[in-house]
């Protein structure tokens, strides 16, 4: 129903095979023209391959998680602290707002109107967060979303959704889980998924640890 | 506009599908268009709202049918078109392996420093804590105001800086910069009695979207 026709199964979907050869003619007809540079396009693919992605976001939330005052530095400005990390990033630095999840309040983002997301930081949005059945229905049925995604709220958290209309960015800082006391901070890091950064999940320690 | 883009709310769509690894690509194309919009709109051929715009133009059907990067695909070739970089038929010539003439271009554009935060003299019409009403439109144009706030009443819960307006700049009608709130709507207010408990909706809306509550 939604956005599944991204290229899969390229030979037997019209549409896909439809996309890639217009695609492959755009491109060659904007290189013609000097509007594009193949090496540019090389350059940003690689950079989402294989620089941004949402270990950074993961590393952000793991010194936060040991470090109050990187906690505080990461809420002012979460830009400073990427660089205080040393962290790649893409040149496009749009204001990010963190927002952290408690037990009492557990935000969680969307793009209602196309898919923006803090991809200088966190690199591309997954295609669930692209495809309609999330953006129609979180902002209206949060909690049962969620639950379908495998994160079942208890009723008294308040579930706060931000649509990110506008160009400020949002990123969830989400609460450190029981049970990871003493645990490094790579081993923290590990815990912190790109679901957790948008808010349909939140990092667990599992039963076998 | 009251575009198909306009999802938040909409029944039917059916659930929310997670693909396992998922990789940041699905085929060779999506990174081609990827890598070709950021240098059409960092080139300054159309700004990001343009862009956007262009998106939200596609035929519903088509939106629906052509995917993520499809859907900026179809975006690109129609800007590009518009701009009079690419004449109608262009792509689908080239793409059936049929001559394309040369078309004379347009000067090339100024290619515009990226941010979109800009400074205004004039101060804030609202404050944190107003009860404000998303307004009530049906211009064709270029919004980043949804249906489903329209003519809800909510409260300003914090203040950003001012932004470019993307209704304006969409259309090359200048950056018009105005301050942007972010507002927090009830759930009752947005979806009615039979709202899910619990939860509420924070957004980012410009000033011009918002009127006063007495």
């Amino acid at each position: 129903m939604s956005d599944h026709h991204d290229g899969h199964d390229h030979d037997h979907d019209p549409i896909a095979r439809r996309n890639a050869l217009r695609a492959e003619a755009l491109e060659s007809l904007l290189i013609e023209r000097g509007i594009v540079d193949p090496a540019l396009i090389d350059a940003v693919v690689a950079r989402f391959e294989q620089d941004i992605g949402p270990l950074n976001g993961s590393k952000l939330v793991a010194r936060a998680w040991i470090d109050p005052e990187f906690r505080t530095r990461l809420i002012a400005d979460p830009w400073a602290a990427a660089e205080e990390l040393a962290l790649a990033t893409g040149p496009e630095r749009t204001p990010i707002v963190v927002l952290e999840n408690t037990a009492a309040t557990h935000n969680v983002v969307v793009c209602t109107l196309c898919s923006c997301y803090p991809s200088s930081l966190l690199g591309l949005p997954p295609t669930w967060y692209k495809s309609p059945p999330y953006r129609s229905r979180v902002v209206r049925e949060p909690r049962a979303v969620l639950r379908e995604m495998g994160l079942d709220l208890p009723a008294d958290t308040e579930v706060r959704v931000w649509d990110s209309s506008a160009e400020v960015r949002y990123m969830i800082l989400p609460a450190r889980p029981a049970g990871t006391d003493g645990w490094s901070e790579d081993r923290l890091a590990t815990l912190v998924t790109r679901d957790a950064l948008i808010g349909v999940a939140r990092p667990e320690v599992s039963a076998r640890g | 506009m009251h575009g198909i883009h306009d999802l938040g709310g909409m029944h039917g769509f059916g659930s929310v599908a997670k693909e396992p690894d998922e990789p940041v690509f699905h085929a060779r194309w999506e990174s081609r268009v990827l890598g070709m919009v950021y240098q059409v709109v960092g080139y300054g051929w159309a700004n990001i709202d343009a862009f956007r715009h262009g998106i939200e133009r596609t035929p519903p059907v088509d939106y629906l049918t052509l995917g993520y990067y499809g859907r900026w695909r179809a975006s690109l070739e129609r800007i590009l078109v518009e701009r009079g970089v690419l004449a109608p038929g262009d792509v689908a010539a080239r793409a059936a392996g049929a001559t394309v003439p040369a078309t004379p271009l347009p000067a090339s554009p100024t290619a515009v420093e990226y941010g979109f935060e800009r400074r205004l003299d004039a101060p804030p019409r609202f404050r944190v804590g107003d009860a404000v009403r998303a307004r009530v439109t049906s211009a064709a144009g270029h919004t980043r105001l949804p249906r489903y706030v329209a003519g809800r009443r909510g409260v300003v819960a914090s203040m950003h800086a001012a932004y470019v307006f993307p209704d304006t700049n969409a259309h090359g009608r200048g950056e018009d910069p105005q301050y942007l709130y972010n507002v927090r709507f009830g759930a009752a207010e947005l979806w009615g009695a039979g709202a899910e408990p619990g939860m509420s909706l924070r957004i980012d809306l410009f000033e011009p979207y918002l009127e006063p509550v007495a």
